[in-house]
């Protein structure tokens, strides 16, 4: 089970939550003054890296609120959890799993 | 009687009678089904997977291969249970599977004379021509001819559990190196669950007579035990599989509570998943003891040398009158011992090794048993074991044996630590795979880590039952670590016996050869994972837990690679088989999900009401009055009393979102495709709200009831989904907004009622000084006020039938009193309940869009609400809305229909082809979305989505429906068939 940790609650169980893409994507002032190709920027096209990314989260079955995640896509490990607004934190990489031996 | 004399962890005391394949046997308590049917003689137990060949039962643990039954019966008969496993209860009744007409005698065993064809890959090479036979040919040929057990082919009537559990440590497995780890966390303080797939903590030590501390072994695990379950912080959980390792350090595991017995504890689950989270985890899982590959090595009587040893000194059983052990390691020499101190007749031992170390031959000439040193297996014979062939330097020689204990040496059972990528590394001195990365939190004890001597599990346990404690914050100290003898655990290397007789098996529940490893090598399918799909080795429920090493190690010697070289297939969880159910729990039938009934549900059942489900909700789908006899009557008769008097129908399940704040009316301007900014106090709208893809999510009416509080409603099947939206709208997107929502769909009952009497039947239930006659409230109208003597209320003027009605809104406890006040109201009248089948045929005579139209792939425009829109604001989906495609004027767009023959009955899902149109995709112009029977005109009306819409009313099309028959001509028409002006609801 993986522990999220949401801002207002704490670390709850991943079932609690759902994600809803990437992160830090304003909806335009004024829609009808971009041209096809703007308005498809910001409706479709969405990053998928490999490795660290900022993603929105819902806790769903919780609190009820939206929060931003850093999160690394490789390893499912969440790196970082903030409020709506917030600045995203910069994380440059991400710290392997630690495993025994 | 097989059962030795005296001995064994079995109760004398308690006898069990069972039955295998109808024939009856007796056991003690604390046997399997396995040692009870050894004990009885019973050394045929199954049939295999491809070539029926007789099997008998090879292990003593559950990585057995071969002895798999279906156990119990009817609805409980669960297939493939290891007999291994599976422990004796009263009136245990097994049946043998995979065998035709009967286990001694199986027709299709016939199957191993065409082993040459059924090799490695037969099914990918010998039908594959031609193709359109597969179906109905082989494959249901393949299937009946190889198979496991039957499910049950009824549900199953026991009930399963989920649970978590949290700890500082988690010690997997109660063997000598899992007690010492328990021991020292737990002594220190830590939280501990100490989890064994066993009946009894000990693993090994059960099956031993390795002095411990100068004593048996059971004098230690009898301490061990006792201090165990008198620390408080320790909890022990027998018959507990951990199966898996998650993130967090969560661990999945199968607790059995109810397998051991015939049926489940009165209130208790049969099984319990668990999913524990654990600071710190210990495997200390122990190791398999493999086979060696030789022709013959599956006959019943062939085990592994540590079954022997388990099934002598366990279960006081000899599984055969004259028994052999056959090994290249120090270990299974003290397994014979073993046997032959309980009372086995072991009458000798090969080894492939030319000089054995001289203390074992010491203790072999004790014990009067015969040493053939650099022997080999090369042949077996009897249809259960009866001899064995041997050769060695001198040449051949035949031996009698009924059982023969075979141990290429062990297997560290590794599998949990792989479940995260890592990669165990091969081991040449063990000549083992042994764990190398872990998962986070998770460190390896015992023979699980190669550690393979009794004193070696002592001490790595105890060691990493430190280092855990530790690592959960406790101060743990290593204690004294119990005296015992080294077992001895050399070996040389040793897979496969070359020039042996007959078919040489490396996997035996998939019927895996020698030999199609070679088919697989020289075919080029020499990777691990390929030689796995190809061959089949290492698959089905045991996963290859006895067969992966000697598979690998012959697929390493064609390659001419090292074992390391050639490596594992990656292990996945479950360790071992998971039922469904016990991974379902609760949730199965009506519990999966809560039923919601509305606040009127009661009064409705004693209406006599039939009920619907509609998302979670139970509704009212119409109410029958004795002597009608369907319910198309019934229905029409509720239509009609509304059409011409009154009805009473609960809304509530309508999404109903509290709006509060002083930007509410711009959040709805920009949610809405109309504009709610300047919706007056008292007054409400009809909405259509889009996603951002341009169509339509959601209807309903929102009502003002001051300058910063407005109520939405919600169709009843989108209610948690757009208040979701309108959630990620304001939390997202607008944060800037001062707007709070909350939902009342459950806080407010809501009955709606309608017909051109509705309004005289409200005046007697509300209180003054609320005015609801045309003026005090017209149409579209919302006030809030008082019902029933000081009932706080909200009523809206709002119609879907198209009469005069209302809605009203009071808190959900006063939602049946409402009712009743309304119907006693309604009486002089003729006040008549209907339900959502009335609902809807109403709706249909109206022409309104519902549910069936709003599909999720539909515009506003589609629906013919694209006037609505409007053109001085942005808002949710407003931009992709105006996409050409969607004012294309060939789109399907919202028309009603009516037979031409107005007799004729009308079918949702019918398609619109041009009249005397070939039925083909290309000709199709749309489709029929909702009909009804309209008791008003007498005659079946439909809406639907047709090419060119209103253009074409008048128009005559072709509703074809080959599903079910239907093919007649419609007329195009105006939705609104009934009252199009909306005259009736303005009175």
């Amino acid at each position: 089970m993986l522990l999220i940790p949401c801002p207002y609650c704490g670390a709850r169980p991943e079932i609690e939550f759902h994600c809803g893409g990437e992160a830090h994507i304003a909806r335009p002032e004024n829609p009808a003054a971009l041209s096809d190709a703007e308005w498809a920027d910001y409706l479709f096209i969405r990053k998928s890296p490999k490795g660290v990314h900022a993603e929105r989260w819902l806790h769903s079955h919780g609190c009820g609120r939206w929060f931003n995640a850093v999160r690394n896509t490789v390893s499912d490990s969440i790196l970082a959890t903030y409020k709506m607004g917030a600045p995203r934190p910069d994380i440059a990489a991400d710290t392997p799993a630690q495993g025994g031996k | 009687m097989s059962r030795l004399s005296s001995g064994g962890l079995i109760d004398r005391a308690t006898p069990l009678a069972f039955t295998f394949d109808g024939r009856s046997y007796k056991g003690f308590a604390g046997d399997t089904l396995a040692s009870a049917l050894l004990a009885n003689d019973v050394r045929l137990v199954g049939r295999s997977f491809k070539y029926h060949r007789p099997r008998g039962v090879f292990s003593a643990g559950s990585e057995e291969p071969n002895a798999l039954v279906e156990l119990r019966t009817g609805a409980r008969r669960e297939p493939n249970t290891r007999a291994t496993m599976a422990e004796l209860y009263e009136g245990l009744e097994a049946t043998s599977q995979n065998r035709w007409p009967s286990l001694a005698f199986d027709l299709l065993s016939a199957n191993q004379w065409f082993s040459s064809v059924l090799g490695a890959g037969f099914y990918y090479k010998t039908f594959m021509w031609p193709a359109a036979l597969w179906e109905k040919l082989y494959e249901p040929a393949i299937r009946r001819a190889a198979g496991l057990g039957r499910a049950a082919e009824q549900a199953d009537p026991d009930s399963y559990e989920k649970a978590f559990a949290f700890c500082d440590v988690l010690v997997i497995g109660g063997g000598p190196s899992g007690l010492l780890a328990a021991l020292t966390a737990g002594r220190a303080g830590a939280r501990v669950i100490l989890a064994d797939e066993d009946t009894i903590l000990g693993g090994r030590l059960n099956s031993a007579r390795t002095a411990i501390d100068d004593a048996a072994p059971g004098a230690f695990l009898a301490r061990a035990r006792a201090e165990l379950s008198a620390l408080p912080n320790v909890r022990v959980m027998p018959r507990t599989t951990i199966f898996g390792v998650y993130d967090g350090g969560t661990y999945g595991a199968l607790e059995r509570v109810g397998d051991h017995l015939s049926v489940p504890a009165p209130f208790q689950p049969r099984q319990r998943y668990w999913k524990i989270v654990a600071k710190r985890a210990v495997l200390c899982a122990g190791a398999f003891d493999r086979p060696i590959v030789f022709g013959g090595n599956d006959r019943p009587g062939v085990m592994s040398a540590q079954a022997l040893r388990t099934y002598a000194v366990r279960y006081a059983v000899t599984p055969g009158r004259n028994a052999v052990v056959f090994a290249n390691n120090d270990h299974a020499w003290s397994a014979a011992f073993d046997a032959a101190d309980a009372g086995v007749k072991v009458s000798a031992i090969v080894d492939v090794r030319e000089t054995p170390p001289p203390a074992l031959l010491a203790g072999a000439t004790a014990r009067n048993i015969r040493v053939i040193a650099g022997g080999e297996v090369i042949a077996t014979s009897g249809k259960c074991l009866s001899s064995i062939t041997v050769r060695t330097r001198g040449g051949t020689e035949t031996l009698q044996a009924e059982v023969l204990g075979i141990s290429g040496g062990a297997t560290p059972n590794l599998a949990l630590t792989s479940y995260f990528g890592g990669r165990p590394k091969y081991d040449a001195a063990l000549a083992a795979f042994v764990p190398d990365q872990t998962p986070p939190g998770l460190s390896v004890a015992g023979a699980a880590a190669g550690q393979f001597s009794l004193a070696q599990c002592f001490a790595t346990g105890a060691a990493q039952g430190v280092a855990a404690a530790r690592d959960a914050g406790f101060a743990a100290t290593p204690a004294p670590l119990p005296e015992t003898g080294d077992t001895p655990t050399s070996l040389s290397a040793f897979w496969h016996v070359q020039g042996s007789k007959g078919l040489a098996f490396v996997d035996f529940q998939n019927d895996v050869s020698a030999k199609d490893i070679a088919i697989a090598h020289k075919e080029g399918f020499r990777a691990v994972e390929l030689l796995k799909r190809y061959t089949t080795l290492g698959m089905a429920t045991d996963q290859g837990k006895s067969s992966n090493m000697a598979g690998l190690a012959i697929m390493a010697e064609l390659t001419g690679q090292g074992i390391g070289e050639t490596g594992t297939t990656l292990f996945r969880p479950p360790f071992t088989p998971v039922a469904l159910g016990a991974l379902a729990g609760h949730h199965r039938e009506k519990d999966f999900r809560p039923t919601r009934p509305t606040p009127t549900h009661d009064w409705a059942r004693k209406q006599g009401a039939v009920f619907v489900e509609t998302g979670l909700w139970l509704r009212a789908q119409y109410f029958p009055k004795p002597g009608e006899t369907d319910w198309l009557e019934t229905v029409t008769r509720e239509v009609k009393a509304v059409r011409s008097s009154v009805g009473l129908i609960d809304v509530s399940t309508f999404g109903k979102i509290d709006l509060q704040g002083s930007d509410v009316g711009v959040f709805l301007d920009r949610v809405y495709i109309n504009t709610f900014s300047t919706l007056a106090v008292g007054k409400a709208r009809y909405g259509v709200m889009l996603r951002e893809d341009g169509l339509v999510m959601d209807d309903g009416t929102t009502a003002r009831l001051a300058d910063d509080h407005y109520v939405m409603t919600t169709t009843t099947a989108n209610a948690a989904k757009v208040y979701q939206h309108l959630e990620f709208c304001l939390q997202v997107l607008w944060p800037d907004l001062d707007v709070q929502l909350a939902s009342i769909s459950e806080q407010w009952a809501q009955i709606a009622i309608a017909g051109p009497k509705s309004r005289e039947v409200l005046a007697q239930v509300v209180d003054a000084p609320l005015d609801v006659s045309n003026t005090g409230l017209p149409f579209m109208g919302a006030v809030e006020g008082r019902v029933m003597g000081g009932v706080k209320a909200r009523i809206f003027r709002l119609s879907f039938s198209g009469e005069l009605g209302y809605e009203i809104a009071v808190p959900a406890r006063h939602g049946e009193a409402l009712t009743r006040a309304l119907m006693a109201a309604g009486a002089p009248f003729g006040i008549t309940p209907y339900g959502t089948e009335a609902l809807g045929v109403m709706r249909i005579e109206k022409g309104h869009v519902s549910g069936n139209e709003l599909t999720g792939q539909t515009s506003a425009r589609d629906l013919g609400l694209g006037k609505m829109a409007s053109t001085k604001k942005d808002y949710i989906g407003r931009v992709m809305a105006g996409r050409p495609a969607f004012a294309d004027r060939d789109r399907a767009t919202f028309i009603g229909f009516k037979p031409v023959d107005r007799a004729q009955r009308l079918r949702a899902g019918a398609h619109f082809l041009p009249l005397g149109a070939v039925p083909v995709m290309e000709n199709d112009e749309g489709y029929m979305s909702s009909v009804a029977y309209s008791p008003t005109l007498d005659h079946w009306i439909g809406l639907g989505f047709l090419k060119g819409g209103r253009a074409r009313i008048g128009q005559k099309v072709r509703a074809y429906d080959p599903v079910r028959g239907g093919d007649i001509e419609v007329e195009v028409c105006d939705p609104g068939f009934v009252d199009p002006e909306g005259e009736r609801l303005r009175v």
